[in-house]
């Protein structure tokens, strides 16, 4: 690239995760640019969601350092991590939305902590963040159980976005969904991307989402990993890379993408 | 801090937006919306060129705002707006093809309250009786097939309501006869009717507390335990996995713990009258100055062949009423973690209340049949 490329806003040097004996991570190293779609791969067991876990500052690193914008998360006052905490959005793989709530109080439950605001204006911006993931104000009013699977993912992407963050995490964001609400969900993805300038770090299986959404991928092969292209990778030798990227489920998508 | 300006006459309006519109900041941005005048119409040009770090949330509220008292006569342009601001406008546009809103909440009625609570409650008399009848069958099936009574968890089960409930049970039957006893003994000592005490304790150790407090401690433990573990089995739909598997969770989970607990509460009863009676032993020695010798000739005196009995007899009612209200709330527990705090609370309230009644049902009962 001939511009200079921007400072990254994760940046993951010499990651260790241990647990007991078992070593899941052993040197691994992570950067995600500015407004990329980031998407980690990896078998199961290779410790994509202590990873993601790290990255949130759940867990605490074994080994290495873990910065985002910059800033390592470990050395950060009480202060600077709330506003840190806010700065991003997560989904967790099964939604956790609090099932006693809502979905439109779910939504506003992070406003709510620390944006003080009028009932009205906190039912608009609910009404915003449905809109925004297409879900409809009738489903506002439903609880977490009411749901379908595809409306939980929306729902709980809804409420990542509800304090706008810059970066998103997304654990597995279309696992358990249908083939055509896990492609309404890339798409959804993709147009919410490119309208919010959104950085997004997604972990999947899903190779249809991967080939349709991201624009970097990273591996994780023996607790290290391997960051290229998607055409960078459909060119990498390594063993477990190359099954993965060319197994009869990896050619289907991709002919999918491509054609 | 002002966050607004409005600017110009009648049809040529400019609204010139300054300070912070970040989403912190909705406060002040809410004061200032409601500031404007209440009709516009003609031309409204927002500027945001003055607006710091301006919020998806901040802009979309403004747009409402702006909705609420202009449309259908103005027309909005902006200058300088955000890059998301053609995204809003795109979902305004299709809000306003299909209005909704999320605050009407329309409350209902007190007929239809009343209506609501009385389909409740012979929906709940149709479950609990559907819940006992299940229970009944279970048993009936397992005479000629004891498998069914699963001995592996009752035993788990029986360790974990009886044995490890051992040392609380011994503990506070002692403390309270020692209690009642020494606060008998001020009172029965001015009449120089020390020896008394003995009666007071026995009788009322072997008779009443020494199965109700037992009762209370289990439904404490117990019976609050029951629910939350069946009821978190419910939230995992592994209630639901067990009767597509074609096995009855009544017969798995419910009917092992009526039984443990109709094993244990006697046991755990005759633990609780023993501890009592040596309580009212010690003080009586200690306080009193009564030897145990003396205490014990005394015992045999107080006490009439039945006073063990009917303490004893109760407990396996006393089993059996907590059991079920603790296991029935947990196969109720649907949906939410808050439902699972509800019904465990409703689970150890009620048992104990439960426990109570039969209690006062029995006293008149053995008053009448003189046990």
């Amino acid at each position: 690239m001939p511009e200079p490329t921007p400072p990254p806003v994760i940046r993951v040097r010499g990651l260790v995760s241990r647990f007991g004996a078992q070593i899941v991570h052993d040197g691994l190293d992570m950067q995600v640019l500015p407004n990329e779609i980031f998407g980690v791969v990896g078998g199961s067991g290779t410790g994509k969601s202590v990873l993601m876990r790290t990255l949130l500052g759940l867990r605490a690193p074994d080994g290495g350092t873990v910065e985002l914008y910059g800033r390592d998360v470990r050395q950060l006052a009480a202060v600077d991590r709330s506003s840190l905490v806010r700065s991003y959005g997560v989904t967790f793989q099964n939604g956790a939305l609090i099932s006693s709530l809502t979905v439109a109080q779910n939504i506003q439950l992070p406003l709510r902590e620390y944006y003080p605001a009028s009932e009205k204006i906190l039912d608009q911006l609910a009404e915003l963040n449905l809109d925004l993931v297409g879900l409809n104000v009738a489903d506002g009013k439903k609880f977490p159980s009411q749901l379908s699977g595809g409306m939980v993912k929306r729902a709980a992407l809804a409420r990542a976005l509800a304090l706008e963050p810059k970066l998103l995490f997304l654990d597995e964001p279309t696992a358990g969904l249908d083939p055509i609400s896990a492609a309404a969900f890339d798409e959804l993805l993709l147009y919410l991307h490119s309208q919010l300038r959104l950085t997004v770090v997604m972990i999947t299986h899903d190779l249809d989402t991967l080939f349709q959404t991201c624009s970097r991928v990273g591996v994780i092969v023996d607790g290290r990993m391997i960051t290229d292209t998607l055409d960078g990778m459909l060119e990498n030798q390594n063993p477990w890379i190359h099954e993965y990227f060319h197994g009869p489920r990896a050619r289907a998508a991709e002919k999918e993408a491509h054609g | 801090m002002t966050v607004l300006k409005l600017e110009g006459e009648g049809d040529d309006r400019r609204l010139y937006l300054s300070g912070d519109w970040s989403l912190p900041a909705l406060g002040q941005i809410e004061a200032g919306l409601r500031g404007l005048p209440g009709e516009l119409h003609g031309t409204l040009v927002c500027d945001w060129s003055g607006a710091e770090a301006p919020a998806m949330g901040a802009a979309w509220v403004l747009l409402m705002r702006l909705t609420e008292i202009g449309a259908p006569h103005l027309d909005v342009r902006h200058l300088g707006e955000p890059h998301y601001l053609e995204l809003l406008r795109k979902l305004q546009a299709a809000r306003a093809a299909a209005p909704a809103d999320l605050s009407q909440a329309n409350s209902p009625g007190l007929l239809s309250e009343l209506g609501r609570w009385v389909i409740l409650q012979g929906r709940h008399a149709e479950g609990v009786l559907g819940f006992f009848g299940g229970m009944v069958r279970v048993l009936g099936e397992a005479i000629p097939r004891p498998r069914a009574l699963r001995p592996s968890s009752l035993a788990r089960h029986i360790y974990e309501t009886g044995i490890t409930a051992i040392p609380i049970v011994c503990l506070i039957a002692f403390l309270i006869s020692v209690i009642v006893a020494y606060l008998g003994a001020q009172q029965l000592s001015r009449f120089g009717a020390d020896i008394f005490v003995v009666d007071l304790v026995t009788i009322s150790v072997l008779r009443e507390m020494g199965v109700l407090l037992t009762a209370i401690i289990v439904a404490g433990r117990s019976g609050s335990a029951f629910a939350a573990e069946i009821g978190v089995m419910q939230l995992n739909e592994e209630t639901d996995a067990l009767r597509a598997m074609g096995m009855s969770p009544i017969e798995l989970l419910v009917v092992p713990r009526v039984l443990a607990l109709v094993i244990t509460m006697p046991l755990l009863t005759i633990i609780a009258d023993a501890m009592g009676l040596a309580g009212g032993g010690l003080l009586s020695l200690l306080n009193l100055h009564i030897p145990l010798v003396q205490f014990t000739y005394r015992l045999r005196e107080a006490l009439s062949p039945t006073t063990f009995w009917a303490g004893l007899i109760k407990a396996p009612v006393f089993a059996i009423l907590i059991a079920m209200v603790g296991t029935y709330r947990g196969m109720q527990v649907r949906d939410s973690a808050r439902e699972l705090g509800r019904l465990t609370t409703v689970a150890v309230v009620q048992s104990i209340f439960m426990v109570i009644l039969a209690d006062a049902l029995f006293a008149v009962l053995f008053v009448k049949i003189n046990f």
